[in-house]
């Protein structure tokens, strides 16, 4: 393996989208914190500004690698985290082959036949049951830590819990939970199948 | 409630706030503005941390009286800025002249959205890089700084202040949306590692002072109002008493001050980087956001064999004649990179005296530029 598919491998871009008010640009804040300050690693983010910020569609792009970001916009995401179907629709084309596709299950409905690696979590549901529906996105975020290799559990709770508003430190810490958990039951799950499978054939 | 000026720590944190604290960190300590994105976060910042320091924050009623007022109080004696993008640059063009003639210190931060006019508001270009060297009327010489960074807006701000005091001068900060904008790891260091320069003070008789007479490197000492010198501050045509005195020999002499000052001490004021510069056959010139986009275009280019190299413009007026002359010398050719239709590539042009082909990559801004536009550019042109 040469350095530059080595670096290559290293350096991960995301898009997290959805709707204005949902919480993706904080989610975005916290994962870029997490890398740059928790894994000491270099991130940038750069978000949606403007009206659509505050209803419409919007993204925050985040990078993260072992070396300097020179570029600091995504075009095609390594993972691509979907809060609404507009945000799906939209930028679902753009991801990179093999690429991992993160989707709240009741706000997206994914193209059928999609080959990509697919993760789904009913997490406005969840932050609804533990209620407050504005959690969402750290349900989201707890699910995506637990699915992807891309960030550790310490650095983005410690990330979260300097993010969010004061007094709601636990309130978030829980919902980061619920969606981790949900994220490590979703892999075992997979992996009982992955075996289930592996013994059926021989 | 008082916090300390420099908060000493590593943070995730946008080009905005980073200018803002690195001000903070200079000794600022006093911000007249208006909002206008994508500089508006700068002034929130400073809303919300002057009050901390004991400084002072004032929105005004628009972009003409937010300069007059960063050169009043730096007249009072306290550090000011003002930051603002394209149309409020336009509306402080004649009192930065004023700070200019006056020869008043204060910091002056351009984040350049698409223009001309109100242009795209929420999106970066730097199309303003001619207006700030020739925005205000007559001639003169200025400082402006480009950082590519939200860390290197905090040293640049500091870097600002300190040029603005030395040579008595506003000096100007020409970021983008982008930089502004995006969030990347800025680590703030401790206040006794900064270091910071005030203007020169005056010494002797309070009555005898003379408020323009240039000390050995070229800049008058200053003090501040109401410290009992006898103070005559005009955008006259003066001389060193600061009285008005409308003839050719004061504008000679005057002139001469206001601009020597910056020529002779151009080694001090200029800063430049390079990136693989020393064995480089193709030469991109590029600065702020662009020049990221010319790094990685190198780092790709060399993979294809390609020997280009980077010089990135940190301090753009004083513009670096020297170092594109030389290089003119030596290179196979330059390309500029700049999200404009060719300002800076124009000096490029100038400086190089037509020795080697130039070609720009530019755009008319709205976005940053793509590192595979500028590969395409070194692959096709040489």
């Amino acid at each position: 393996m040469t350095d530059s598919q080595n670096y290559k491998q290293r350096k991960k871009e995301i898009i997290i989208t959805g709707f204005g008010g949902q919480g993706i640009i904080l989610a975005g804040i916290i994962l870029g914190k997490a890398a740059a300050i928790g894994e000491h690693m270099e991130s940038t983010l750069v978000q949606s500004y403007g009206p659509e910020s505050r209803g419409g569609s919007c993204n925050a792009q985040v990078v993260i690698s072992d070396e300097i970001i020179h570029y600091p916009y995504v075009n095609q995401p390594d993972i691509l985290v979907c809060m609404s179907q507009s945000g799906y629709d939209k930028l679902i084309k753009q991801m990179k082959q093999r690429g991992t596709l993160i989707i709240d299950k009741d706000l997206v409905r994914p193209s059928p036949g999609l080959k990509d690696d697919l993760f789904s979590i009913p997490a406005t549901r969840m932050a609804e049951e533990l209620g407050r529906v504005m959690i969402a996105n750290i349900v989201m975020l707890g699910f995506f830590t637990a699915v992807t290799d891309v960030i550790s559990m310490n650095s983005i709770q410690k990330a979260i819990v300097e993010s969010v508003p004061k007094g709601t430190e636990e309130l978030n810490s829980n919902a980061f939970k619920k969606g981790h958990d949900y994220g490590l039951a979703t892999l075992k799950g997979r992996q009982k199948k992955a075996t289930g499978q592996a013994g059926a054939i021989s | 409630m008082t916090k300390p000026a420099v908060l000493t720590g590593e943070y995730f944190m946008t080009g905005d706030v980073a200018c803002a604290e690195g001000a903070l960190a200079a000794g600022c300590r006093f911000f007249g503005g208006y909002p206008i994105t994508p500089a508006t976060e700068i002034a929130e910042r400073m809303a919300i941390r002057l009050p901390q320091v004991e400084g002072c924050f004032i929105q005004m009623e628009d972009e003409i009286g937010a300069m007059a007022a960063i050169l009043g109080s730096s007249w009072a004696g306290v550090k000011s800025m003002t930051a603002t993008s394209g149309p409020g640059f336009s509306l402080m063009m004649e009192n930065i002249g004023l700070g200019i003639c006056t020869e008043t210190p204060c910091v002056v931060v351009n984040v350049q959205r698409g223009g001309p006019s109100t242009g795209l508001p929420t999106q970066g270009a730097q199309g303003d890089m001619m207006q700030a060297r020739w925005g205000s009327h007559g001639h003169y010489e200025i400082i402006a700084l480009a950082p590519s960074s939200p860390q290197e807006i905090f040293y640049l701000t500091i870097t600002a202040f300190n040029l603005s005091e030395k040579y008595r001068l506003p000096v100007l900060i020409m970021t983008d949306e982008i930089i502004g904008h995006m969030s990347e790891k800025v680590i703030i260091p401790e206040a006794k590692s900064i270091k910071l320069a005030s203007r020169p003070r005056p010494k002797g008789r309070k009555d005898r002072f003379k408020p323009f007479a240039p000390g050995p490197n070229g800049v008058a000492p200053m003090p501040a109002a109401g410290e009992g010198y006898n103070l005559h501050i005009t955008g006259l045509t003066h001389d060193e008493k600061g009285y008005p005195v409308m003839d050719v020999e004061t504008q000679t002499e005057m002139m001469a001050r206001i601009t020597e000052k910056i020529q002779k001490n151009l080694d001090d004021i200029i800063q430049t980087d390079s990136y693989l510069l020393d064995d480089a056959e193709i030469v991109i010139v590029s600065y702020g956001v662009s020049a990221r986009t010319s790094m990685a275009a190198v780092a790709e280019a060399r993979k294809l064999g390609i020997k280009a190299g980077l010089l990135r413009l940190v301090t753009i007026w004083p513009f670096p004649e020297d170092q594109i002359r030389k290089l003119a010398d030596r290179v196979k050719g330059f390309v500029t990179v700049e999200i404009n239709l060719g300002q800076i590539h124009r000096e490029v042009e100038r400086c190089a005296g037509g020795k080697v082909p130039i070609f720009l990559v530019g755009h008319s801004g709205g976005t940053i530029i793509h590192p595979d536009e500028v590969v395409k550019m070194l692959k096709e042109a040489f």
